[in-house]
């Protein structure tokens, strides 16, 4: 059932074997750092790819919402609501604004 | 008498106009200004390592090819040939797929020598590179951000796959002379270089072109150890490099050539390459800290061993590149 509270979480291809090849998954939450952790809960193994032991988003990790980088944002705190597109790049092909993916 | 075909067409001459376009891309300042890079000894790095006398390790500093990175090799080799067959000079766009800096090399070559260059890219690529192809005058065609390298190379072959003859495919994944290029300039630059010394060589893996060619090259002078270096997890963020058990394997790859094939963090690349540019003064790239983390690692266990050693690590490219993909963010 879909639920209407839920964001878009668009998954690049080298994270797709924790998402059982998934390049879209549904996750809800009321900032970044809550969709990360339900990501994990839900796709063990995605968090710590993502985040280091600190809880910080790995350097080499670029999160967008709707396209914009959340380092340009709240970082983890960043706000997002129901029908927000969440994109997860790694760095090596992520600049900043011009690295946005499409919103 | 028999002669084999392939001996005959050696011996034919190119037609003038071929003659007459391989004779300017020989002339061309930007091609004479590619290779015959410095190998510098790292002193500094030895000495916060604590290696003892008798271990060597040495960087090929090939940011100071004229395209800033190692790849102004693997293009010049690639459009000579082209150019050589009649594939490339008189009117053919070049195509490929890149995460960067061999796209730069063709963007800068076609630039000088008036051939019209098509680079596929994925759309996340960082600003720098964008900017750099766009003042070369290239045309950038972007693919999908979430796919990385590996779908740029797959909308490069649909592409290629629905055009007609105007466009030359450099397929710099699968051209030998991607290997040649390395074969005949890098690996000999380095043995020369060494004196014959070198006893290790160290490559990160992107086409796998470097590590094919240069190793192949040293292992024929002699007992060279060939090193490789990837990406230890699929998801990383060392520019160019691939993670061999999850991607696309490049066709000009032979898993017999190395010795070894090391994985490296992504963070502890980052490290060797703040080491570099806070103890040697060298502000590299990403994959020159993999290769150097490696080559630290490579020297530590000689070390340990009390074994001599020659270590030779290839400087892919330089740092300024990536100055907005959030690795540099300030502390």
């Amino acid at each position: 059932m879909p639920d209407d509270k839920a964001m878009t979480v668009l998954i690049p291809t080298p994270l797709r074997r924790y998402t059982n090849g998934q390049a879209r998954v549904s996750v809800s939450g009321d900032n970044v750092a809550t969709i990360l952790e339900r990501l994990d809960t839900e796709f063990p193994g995605l968090g710590e790819r993502l985040r280091d032991d600190g809880g910080q988003i790995r350097r080499f990790v670029n999160v967008f919402v709707n396209g914009k980088n959340v380092r340009d944002l709240d970082g983890l705190e960043t706000k997002v609501s129901p029908g927000d597109e969440i994109g997860i790049i790694p760095a090596m092909a992520g600049g900043l604004s011009a690295g946005s993916p499409q919103s | 008498m028999v002669i084999a075909s392939s001996n005959i067409v050696n011996e034919v001459a190119p037609r003038p106009e071929v003659a007459s376009r391989l004779a300017a891309l020989e002339r061309a300042a930007v091609v004479r200004s590619i290779g015959r890079t410095p190998l510098i000894r790292l002193r500094q790095l030895e000495a916060v390592l604590g290696l003892p006398e008798n271990i060597q390790v040495h960087l090929k500093s090939e940011w100071t090819n004229p395209g800033g990175s190692i790849k102004d090799r693997t293009a010049l080799a690639i459009i000579r040939d082209a150019i050589g067959r009649d594939r490339l000079g008189s009117g053919q766009t070049l195509i490929d797929s890149t995460s960067g800096n061999t796209g730069i090399a063709y963007a800068m070559l076609g630039a000088a020598l008036g051939i019209p260059v098509t680079l596929v890219v994925p759309e996340s690529a960082s600003t720098e590179r964008k900017r750099t192809l766009h003042a070369y005058g290239a045309k950038i065609v972007f693919s999908d951000p979430y796919d990385g390298s590996d779908g740029a190379i797959r909308l490069v072959q649909r592409m290629v796959a629905e055009s007609g003859d105007d466009l030359y495919f450099a397929d710099q994944y699968n051209n030998p002379k991607n290997v040649a290029a390395h074969y005949t300039s890098t690996g000999p630059e380095i043995w020369d270089q060494s004196g014959g010394s070198v006893t290790h060589f160290v490559a990160a893996l992107g086409t796998t072109g470097t590590l094919m060619g240069a190793g192949a090259y040293l292992r024929d002078q002699g007992r060279v150890q060939l090193i490789g270096v990837q990406p230890a997890e699929a998801f990383h963020g060392i520019e160019g490099l691939k993670h061999l058990p999850t991607a696309i394997l490049p066709g000009i790859y032979n898993a017999a050539l190395p010795d070894t094939i090391v994985g490296i963090e992504t963070e502890d690349a980052f490290s060797a390459t703040r080491q570099l540019a806070r103890i040697e003064g060298f502000f590299a790239g990403s994959s020159t800290g993999a290769n150097l983390s490696a080559a630290s690692q490579l020297a530590q266990n000689l070390a340990d061993a009390g074994e001599p050693g020659y270590i030779v690590a290839i400087g892919c490219d330089g740092g300024s590149r990536y100055l907005s993909t959030g690795l540099w963010e300030l502390d």
